[in-house]
């Protein structure tokens, strides 16, 4: 069989725009586990496709919407929540997923992030965190861990990093979870899970940058730092977020949020129709 | 290897392991060894070829032992390797949807 | 049935309003069903009306985190469907401009209202200025053309909001509404029309199935069909550099030639057709006043006076200051001695003028922080160039 007729045949094949492929990230690189394991999680919930949106902002990561055959859009660096906002408030049948990177939605998109955790507009929001500025060139971000070498620390990371499942939590976000890209099944899970809820949802994706983070931080190679996943992680449902900090020798994995809150659409239509129906008894 | 079984499953005759085809688009791979690093069943090797990409794919060095597990499938961040049912052949569970 | 429904859009009859409150409903009355804002002096009224008439019919008003996240969700919710607004000052404006350039790349058709104030940053934030003529139309980097209305009264903060939105719909650009803080505060009789008496323009959709779509072809007017999300044509668009299907195009020098020459003709090529502008005795005068926004007002009484000593002054309103009205300015300075040119700047639009002028003689009366011009300053301006 041809390459290009085998393409066709992988279980995820029509959710590719193939003709974009292969996407631009570095070998080894965990997007493409990211949306590998985004795809999968659409697939096994037979999800209407017409009725997804996936919006994304500026990074490597960024790149993920193009590749989806879904509708999608490539905001601006750290303007996806909101114009997902927008999207959702105005189309409430459309699901709404927002695929993008440590530096946009944390640095640059940080305000958007916890004000719409706060509105709990009921968009489910994937991150990937490879630690650091991956497109830019491998300079410091919101996360990356104190002492770590970037083009920017040359002396070593001297901020605190943001403990994302933490912040989440404590901006009003629903659902909470972080996975490697190692586990592929669960982060899977957590996906399907906050595409069938409502209200805002945050997935971290804790993410090999092999190329340029995991080379500065002679972390090894993208095995490497997977097989690196797998010896300091631990899996626990449910766990205090603001203890899960990403430590060197720890990685607290797990749903940390699950609770059940009325988003914002809900509560503006349930709004519009009590002006609507005050209105009508006016007539 | 397929592991020993400690005993045999009471239907061992009747129900055979459904048999896996495992594709690999090899042109598509980067080569960044992770399917051949994590199949639990060792199913995978680094071939000697070098693709377009001047990568060295996975090639399948023992098909009958793959557990059909998808682990693979899953993991590949180029979308280039996939593992599927082989139809026909043995293939009790299949047969028993149809 | 065949009862008349007194329709919550469109508040047909006389009204006393004031500027932000016209421009409101002359929001509501073009269809504006989302409304993404963040408060600032003088465009605060708008963002309150908004959001006491958006659940009235039917719409959203959502007050966002700043005005970087108001642009981003009015471009969200034009791409999911709806006609959307916001509306800010000075402040804001600079923080919109990055997501004007996406709207601009991605062709999505939505209106900002800008009620100028003073400036340069915080300025005077309760007085009037049009310090941003030119921040509307450079404020983002990269090349581009969008539209820039400029009203004068409550009455055309009404009529042209209803303009900016049908221009959005037609060439899919964004489109500013550049009143200043006198219009917005100002209260004066609005007549608001019944509502099958306004025009209101609908995006044109794509008229083949999702897989012969391509999100960025052009019709013969340089305008692609636009699709909406969750109709079914699986579109991707990006604020990258991109080809006729939205495939992002980073290093191709034909594509970004291709595109960004597209979104600057789209406008060019059909000047004619946006530009509206005001001419009053202009046909035999010898010299001409150029004035937009609260300045045409005094201009205007400037030019009856001046009529009434024997000066044969007459006036170039523009509506339209963006796309800038060459042609026809080029026109009247053949035709007059000299242009005045009224600003509540230190000297914006007048550059344009001057280039379009050549050789005839503009001059700029400029205005900061204070009243506007009073039309005797405008009479002695005349007096002085047709002495
Ligand atoms: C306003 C603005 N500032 C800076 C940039 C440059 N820039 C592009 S991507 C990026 C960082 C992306 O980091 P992250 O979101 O973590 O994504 P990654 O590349 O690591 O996947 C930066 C700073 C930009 N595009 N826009
Ligand atoms: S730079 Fe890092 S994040 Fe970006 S594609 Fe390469 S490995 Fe991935
Ligand atoms: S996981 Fe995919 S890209 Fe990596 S070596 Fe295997 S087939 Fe190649
Ligand atoms: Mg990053």
């Amino acid at each position: 069989m041809k390459e290009a007729d085998l393409m066709l045949k992988h279980p995820l094949a029509k959710y590719l725009r193939q003709e974009r492929m292969p996407h631009i990230w570095c070998e080894g690189c965990g997007n493409g586990i990211l949306l590998n394991s985004f795809l999968e999680g659409l697939d096994e919930l037979k999800q209407n496709l017409d009725r997804i949106v996936v919006v994304s902002g500026i990074g490597c990561i960024g790149r993920a919407a193009g590749y989806i055959n879904v509708d999608s859009f490539h905001t601006t660096h750290g303007r996806a929540i909101p114009f997902a906002t927008g999207v959702k408030l105005a189309n409430p049948n459309l699901k709404v997923v927002v695929i993008s990177g440590d530096g946009d939605l944390f640095a640059i998109g940080g305000n958007h992030f916890i004000h719409a955790a706060r509105r709990n507009v009921d968009i489910k929001v994937i991150c990937a965190n490879n630690f650091n500025y991956g497109m830019t060139g491998g300079q410091y971000g919101p996360t990356t861990p104190l002492g770590s070498w970037t083009t920017t620390t040359p002396y070593g990371n001297i901020e605190h990093p943001f403990n994302l499942v933490h912040l989440a939590a404590a901006s009003g976000a629903v659902y909470v979870a972080r996975w490697t890209t190692l586990q592929v099944r669960r982060l899977k899970n957590s996906i399907k899970k906050a595409l069938q809820k409502e209200g805002f949802s945050l997935v971290e994706v804790i993410s090999p940058c092999p190329e340029i983070f995991d080379r500065y931080n002679k972390l090894g190679t993208a095995v490497d730092v997977m097989k690196w996943f797998k010896l300091i992680s631990q899996v626990k449902h449910g766990y205090d977020p603001a203890k899960a900090e990403v430590a060197k020798n720890k990685i607290i994995v797990g749903e940390f949020v699950d609770i059940e809150k009325p988003s914002y659409g809900r509560l503006l239509r349930e709004m519009t129709a009590n002006v609507q129906d005050k209105l009508k008894g006016e007539k | 290897m397929p592991q020993k079984l400690w005993r045999e499953p009471l239907d061992a005759q009747k129900t055979k392991l459904p048999k896996a085809e495992i594709c690999i688009i090899t042109d598509l791979c980067k080569g960044c060894g992770f399917c051949i690093e994590f199949c639990p069943k060792n199913v995978l090797e680094q071939s000697e070829q070098l693709n377009k990409k001047g990568k060295h794919p996975p090639e399948v060095t023992d098909e009958s032992s793959c557990a059909l597990c998808g682990f693979c499938t899953a993991i590949c961040p180029e979308f280039a390797i996939f593992v599927v049912e082989k139809k026909g052949e043995n293939n009790v569970g299949n047969e028993e949807k149809e | 049935m065949g009862m008349k429904k007194k329709s919550r859009s469109v508040l047909s009859g006389v009204h006393f309003l004031s500027g932000d409150l016209a421009c409101a409903e002359g929001a509501i009355a073009a269809g504006c069903r989302f409304f993404g804002g963040y408060p600032i002096t003088p465009a605060t009224e708008i963002a309150e009306r908004m959001a006491r008439r958006m659940p009235e019919v039917e719409g959203i008003y959502v007050q966002m985190e700043d005005e970087i996240g108001a642009i981003a969700a009015v471009i969200g919710a034009s791409y999911a469907g709806k006609k959307a607004m916001t509306a800010t000052s000075g402040p804001g404006f600079s923080l919109m401009q990055e997501n004007i350039g996406l709207a601009v790349m991605t062709e999505a058709p939505l209106v900002i209202v800008d009620i100028m104030r003073g400036g340069p940053s915080t300025g005077q934030p309760t007085m009037p200025g049009q310090q941003d003529v030119m921040q509307a139309k450079w404020g983002s980097h990269g090349d581009y053309e969008i539209i820039a209305l400029t009203p004068s009264s409550v009455q055309e903060m009404f009529d042209l909001t209803i303009e900016c939105f049908n221009l959005s719909e037609i060439y899919r650009v964004p489109v500013m509404l550049l009143a200043d803080e006198i219009i917005g505060h100002m209260w004066e009789r609005v007549e608001i029309p019944p509502a099958k008496e306004i025009a209101t323009i609908n995006r044109k959709k794509p008229d083949v199935s999702p897989n012969e779509y391509l999100p960025f072809k052009p019709d013969q007017n340089l305008v692609p069909p636009m699709a909406c999300f969750g109709e079914g044509y699986h579109f991707h668009a990006t604020g990258l550099t991109h080809d006729e299907t939205g495939t992002p195009k980073t290093v191709s020098i034909e594509e970004q030639s291709k595109l960004v020459k597209r979104l600057c003709e789209k406008i060019r090529k059909n000047v004619d057709k946006i530009v509206k502008v005001e001419e009053v005795m202009l046909e035999d005068a010898d010299v001409a006043v150029l004035a937009y926004g609260i300045t045409s007002r005094a201009a205007l009484s400037a030019v009856r006076k001046a009529r009434s000593i024997g000066i044969k002054a007459g006036l170039l309103r523009l509506i339209t200051i963006w796309p800038f009205p060459e042609k026809l300015v080029a026109n009247i300075a053949q035709q007059v001695q000299a242009i005045i040119v009224p600003e509540m700047n230190c000297g914006q639009l007048v550059r344009e003028v001057e280039r379009a002028a050549k050789t005839t003689a503009v001059s700029l009366l400029s205005k900061l922080g204070e009243d506007p011009h009073r039309p005797i300053e405008i009479v002695k301006a005349l007096r002085k160039v047709t002495k």
